[in-house]
C-alpha cells in the first residue's frame, strides 16, 4: 500500500518539476510547482517525518511560492511572449550541477543506499527539536544572523533614497 | 497494517457526518447572516420561502445550480475553472484535525470525534490557510479582469500579511500545552482556558481570523464600493457559490479552532461536550455577522501598517514574555 503510494507521489512530483521547468507561462509553472512540492510533502508524511510535510507546506507552497505570484501579478510578466526564453547559456551551468547532483545520487544508490525509516521510527517533535536546538545549536544561531543580515540588506535596498 | 473494518466504518462515518454538518451550517450561516443583518439595520430579511424565509438556503443554492455558467473572454479556461474549488477545499480540511467533542464509547471502541489526531495538527491547519491564499490569487488573475486582479493582488498581500500575526499568536498556546495535538490542547484546557493566560493572543488571533476570513473591517479583496466584487467579480453560477460556501466555511473552521485554541474546545459547564463545542463555534460566528453589521471597512494602507507595525510586533512581544513567564514559574 505505501509503496505505490509512494510510486503515485514520485511519479506526480517529478512530472510536476519537469512541466514547471518546461511550462512558458510563469503562472502555470508555479501551480505545477505548488503540485508537486504538495505531493513531496506527502512522501514525507510517508516517511515518517510529518514536521518536514508541514514545513515543506506552509514554507515553500504557502510561502515562498505565494511571494513568487505575487511579484509576477505585480510586475504582470508572462504577456511578454517567448523573449524570456533561456538560451544556451543559461541552462548550461544548471545542467551541469543537476549532472553532478544526478551522478552522486546513482553512487549512493549503486552503494546500497540507506535503508527507509518504518513507520515505528517516526521521530517525535521533542527529538527533533532537542537535536536542532542542542546539538545544532551554533549552525542555527549562524544561519539566523545570516537571515537577519539579509532582512536589513532588503530593508536598506528598498528604501527610498533622498527626495 | 491490519485493519479493523468497524474502524474503517466508523471513520467514514464521522467524515460523512463532518461534511453533512458543515454544509449545512455553511448554507444556514449565509441565511443567519442575511437575517440578523437585517435586524441590525431594522428590515425584515429573507421571510419568503417555506416558514420564516427557513427554505431560503435551498432556493438559493437551486438558483445558483441552473444558473448559466460561463467564461470571460481571454480568460485562463483552466486556472478559471479550478480557482473556486482551491478556495473552498482548505477550508474543508481543516476541519480534519478539530476535536468537536470527548471520546465516545461504541461498540467497545473508543471513538475520537476527530477525523484525524495528528501530532502536527496546528501545523496543519497554518498549512492549509496559507493555501487557501491560491483559490483568491489565481481566481481574480485567471478572470482577465483589472477589478477581479486588482482585488487577488490586495487578497494576496493581506492574507499573507495577516497569516504571520494569527501563526505568532498560537505560538504562546504551543507553548502552554507543551504540544502541536490539538486534543492535547484541548485536554490542557481541562481546568483553566487559555484565555485567561492569555487575552492577548486571543485579541491577535481573533483579528487575524477576521483578516483571514475576509470579514468586512478587512474586505479589501472584495470591496465592493471600490471593485464591484473584487476576485470573485466575474464568476457566476456555482463557481461563485463555491467561493462563497468556501467563505462561511472558513468561518465555521477558524471559529472552532478559536474556540479550540483559547475557549477549552468541548469543555463546558453543564451541557454535554458536542454542545458546549457548537455553541462556542456559532458565537464566534454571530461575532463575525455582528461586526459585519457594525464596523466600517479599513484603508488598505491602514490594513497593511495595523497588520505589520501593530499585531506582529505585539505577538512576538507576547511570545517572549510568556517565555520568561514560563521559564521564571519553572
Amino acid at each position: 500500500m505505501e509503496a505505490y503510494l509512494f510510486y503515485l507521489l514520485a511519479a506526480v512530483t517529478v512530472i510536476g518539476t519537469v512541466l514547471a521547468i518546461t511550462e512558458k507561462h510563469p503562472v502555470h509553472a508555479i501551480v505545477y510547482l505548488v503540485s508537486s512540492f504538495f505531493s513531496l510533502a506527502a512522501i514525507f508524511f510517508l516517511l515518517a517525518a510529518p514536521l518536514i510535510a508541514m514545513f515543506e507546506v506552509i514554507i515553500y507552497a504557502g510561502a515562498v511560492m505565494v511571494l513568487f505570484m505575487f511579484v509576477i501579478m505585480m510586475l504582470d510578466v508572462g504577456r511578454s511572449g517567448d523573449g524570456l526564453r533561456p538560451g544556451l547559456r543559461q541552462w548550461l551551468p544548471a545542467m551541469l550541477l543537476a549532472g553532478v547532483i544526478l551522478a552522486l545520487l546513482g553512487m549512493m544508490l549503486a552503494h546500497g543506499g540507506w535503508p527507509a525509516p518504518g513507520a515505528g521510527a517516526a521521530a517525535t517533535l521533542r527529538d527533533f527539536s532537542l537535536t536542532l536546538f542542542r546539538q545544532h545549536g551554533v549552525a542555527i544561531e549562524i544561519i539566523s544572523l545570516q537571515l537577519l543580515f539579509a532582512v536589513v540588506g532588503a530593508l536598506y535596498f528598498g528604501k527610498r533614497r533622498g527626495p | 497494517m491490519i485493519y479493523d473494518p468497524l474502524d474503517i466504518a466508523l471513520m467514514l462515518a464521522k467524515i460523512a457526518l463532518v461534511f453533512f454538518v458543515i454544509l449545512t451550517l455553511a448554507a444556514y450561516l449565509v441565511f443567519a447572516e442575511r437575517k440578523v443583518l437585517a435586524w441590525i439595520q431594522d428590515r425584515k430579511g429573507p421571510n419568503r420561502v417555506g416558514p420564516f424565509g427557513l427554505l431560503q438556503p435551498l432556493a438559493d443554492l437551486i438558483k445558483l445550480l441552473t444558473k448559466e455558467d460561463f467564461r470571460p473572454i481571454g480568460a485562463d479556461k483552466w486556472l478559471f475553472y479550478l480557482a473556486p474549488a482551491m478556495a473552498a477545499i482548505p477550508a474543508i480540511m481543516i476541519f480534519a484535525v478539530i476535536p468537536f467533542g470527548a471520546p465516545l464509547r461504541l461498540f467497545g471502541h473508543t471513538v475520537q470525534l476527530q477525523v484525524a489526531d495528528l501530532h502536527v495538527g496546528l501545523l496543519l491547519f497554518v498549512a492549509l490557510s496559507s493555501l487557501a491564499v491560491y483559490g483568491v490569487a489565481l481566481g481574480g488573475w485567471a478572470s482577465n479582469s483589472k477589478y477581479a486582479l486588482l482585488g487577488s493582488i490586495r487578497g494576496l498581500a493581506q492574507l499573507l500579511s495577516y497569516e504571520l500575526s494569527m501563526g505568532l499568536s498560537l505560538v504562546p498556546v504551543v507553548m502552554l500545552a507543551r504540544s502541536f495535538r490539538l486534543s492535547d490542547i484541548v485536554a490542557a484546557q481541562a481546568g483553566c482556558w487559555f484565555i485567561v493566560y492569555q487575552p492577548l493572543a486571543f485579541m491577535i488571533f481573533l483579528i487575524s481570523i477576521a483578516a483571514e476570513c475576509k470579514r468586512i473591517p478587512f474586505d479589501l479583496p472584495e470591496a465592493e464600493g471600490e471593485l464591484v466584487a473584487g476576485f470573485h467579480t466575474e464568476y457566476s453560477g456555482m463557481r461563485f457559490g463555491l467561493f462563497f460556501v468556501g467563505e462561511y466555511l472558513n468561518i465555521i473552521a477558524l471559529g472552532g479552532l478559536a474556540a479550540t485554541f483559547f475557549l477549552g474546545g468541548w469543555h463546558g459547564p453543564l451541557l454535554p461536550p458536542v454542545v458546549c463545542f457548537s455553541v462556542k463555534v456559532l458565537a464566534f460566528a454571530f461575532l463575525f455577522i455582528w461586526i459585519r453589521g457594525t464596523l466600517p471597512r479599513l484603508r488598505y494602507d491602514q490594513l497593511m501598517h495595523f497588520g505589520w507595525k501593530i499585531l506582529t510586533p505585539l505577538a512576538l512581544l507576547n511570545i517572549l514574555v510568556t517565555a520568561w513567564w514560563l521559564v521564571l514559574r519553572g
